[in-house]
């Protein structure tokens, strides 16, 4: 499979959020990613495909440095967010995760109010002010499309909420500290139809103000959210393009194989 | 090609395929007994082509089942989501050249109770043509064969053209010899079903091309020279 430099994507996007190039990370000697160029484009959503152990999830948390306190690791190439090298000695990795938000697989509401886990962020990046935090809290909330359900019983406890609410209320602390990109790894892999149905929806809003990359194991959830899909394979990104086309025509017979199920 | 991990689910596709097939092997053996019975004038076989029909219709049935069972439960994509609308478009037409076929019965067996006139020459060479364009799209179908498929539609031509000359000298027949005119007009109806039995054969060629290249190439002015 010669797949080096001629995945380089630019995949018809007019304005690239974040330009990844020559994306290499080893796990000490195991190679996790191997020479990755991707463009993701602004207030889009991009969909990161491919089985368990591809890269996918090791890609996504080089968007936002969450990788740099693993041992061992050696993060290769550039990565930049609006034009500028997150691993530059000059960027903050605080500011940065502030600007590129996660919300993970399984939820993890800090065991405090509703209220206070969406005002968690602002408070740590110093915001006081109680009218401007109730502000947030509300936007945020009403964002996450979970405000209507939880909004007379704020300073109960996120612990109380469903497994779908609390996911929610995931991405609502995300929001609350005005993120450009959210990554979002299964999002919706714990969830039962209904509460997937409903972050499904939330990702078609969030993405006229926001910049997403799913990592999902789900491909009718790939194809349902994302206007384009990158499709990872040991390590290397195999294919990227228009969604539509990677699920009804892709150029490579590797993508062809995993999305139709032929797994070997 | 890779097998799927999911057998169930290989076997169904095959069974899809296999059937697409014996479906078009009914409607070419179809289209071959009518035009028999019309040259031999044979109202038995006519009567016999018409009632074998309904096996056609099954078989549509069963594939068009079988094919929305796959797409609910599977979420096909790309090759396998390609094959299954091929397989729902294909059968539409072929369930068309198989009542085109019943149609060449009934006028057959018209025919076979009045006088023969002569001009039937060129009927059995058209349905030729149409038979081996549908032979070719079908096997175009069976090995995924997207330049098979293009010659089946750059060979439409032909039969429009033959429909074309025959209109003309049934036209002059019958300005002959009035009294021909009711048969003279069955042998053109005939001719008109053979030509759109080629038309339903290009359709078949052009999903067969969407299959194997996910691309369509229909509603263009002249098939593409090459893909």
């Amino acid at each position: 499979m010669d797949m080096a430099s001629s995945t380089l994507a630019t995949a018809e996007v007019s304005s690239a959020k974040i330009v990844v190039r020559d994306l290499t990370v080893r796990y000490g000697s195991t190679l996790a990613l191997d020479r990755v160029a991707l463009d993701v484009g602004d207030r889009q959503v991009t969909a990161l495909i491919g089985p368990s152990g591809c890269g996918k999830s090791t890609f996504l948390r080089c968007l936002n440095r969450m990788n740099d306190h693993i041992r061992n690791i050696r993060i290769d190439g550039s990565v930049s967010l609006d034009g500028v090298s997150i691993y530059d000695a000059a960027v903050d990795p605080v500011e940065l995760r502030r600007r590129v938000g996660m919300v993970f697989q399984k939820s993890n509401p800090f065991p405090k109010s509703i209220f206070d886990n969406v005002a968690f962020g602002p408070r740590v990046h110093g915001l006081r002010d109680r009218v401007e935090l109730r502000e947030i809290v509300e936007r945020s909330l009403r964002q996450a499309a979970l405000w209507d359900e939880v909004k007379d019983r704020l300073d109960r406890s996120a612990l109380d909420l469903s497994g779908g609410q609390q996911q929610r209320l995931c991405i609502a602390r995300a929001l609350a500290v005005e993120p450009d990109v959210l990554l979002m790894d299964e999002p919706a892999s714990a969830l039962d139809p209904i509460a997937t149905a409903k972050i499904e929806e939330l990702i078609h809003e969030l993405k006229t103000q926001y910049t997403i990359v799913i990592v999902t194991h789900n491909m009718q959830q790939a194809a349902r959210v994302s206007d384009t899909t990158a499709y990872f394979y040991l390590g290397r990104l195999v294919e990227v393009g228009p969604t539509e086309q990677i699920f009804t025509n892709p150029s490579r017979p590797e993508t062809e194989d995993y999305v139709t199920g032929r797994f070997g | 090609m890779r097998l799927h991990t999911d057998r169930t689910y290989e076997l169904q596709l095959e069974k899809l395929r296999s059937s697409v097939l014996e479906m078009g092997g009914l409607v070419e053996d179809q289209i071959a007994q009518a035009m028999r019975a019309l040259t031999t004038r044979d109202r038995d076989l006519a009567q016999a082509t018409i009632a074998r029909d309904h096996m056609v219709n099954r078989l549509d049935v069963e594939i068009d089942d079988l094919a929305i069972k796959l797409l609910a439960l599977h979420q096909p994509a790309a090759r396998d989501l390609r094959l299954i609308t091929t397989a729902l478009k294909v059968t539409t037409d072929l369930e068309r050249i198989g009542d085109l076929a019943e149609h060449i019965a009934e006028r057959a067996q018209e025919l076979a109770v009045e006088l023969p006139i002569k001009p039937t020459i060129d009927l059995p060479r058209m349905a030729d043509l149409a038979r081996g364009m549908l032979h070719r799209s079908l096997d175009a179908f069976v090995r995924e064969d997207e330049k098979l498929a293009l010659a089946v539609c750059s060979a439409d031509d032909t039969i429009d053209q033959l429909h074309e000359q025959l209109f003309c000298d049934l036209i002059s027949f019958m300005a002959d010899d009035p009294r021909t005119v009711s048969r003279a007009m069955r042998l053109l109806f005939v001719s008109k079903y053979l030509e759109r039995v080629g038309d339903h054969a290009t359709n078949i060629a052009e999903m067969v091309i969407f299959m194997v290249k996910g691309r369509s190439i229909r509603h263009l002015d002249r098939p593409p020279r090459d893909l």
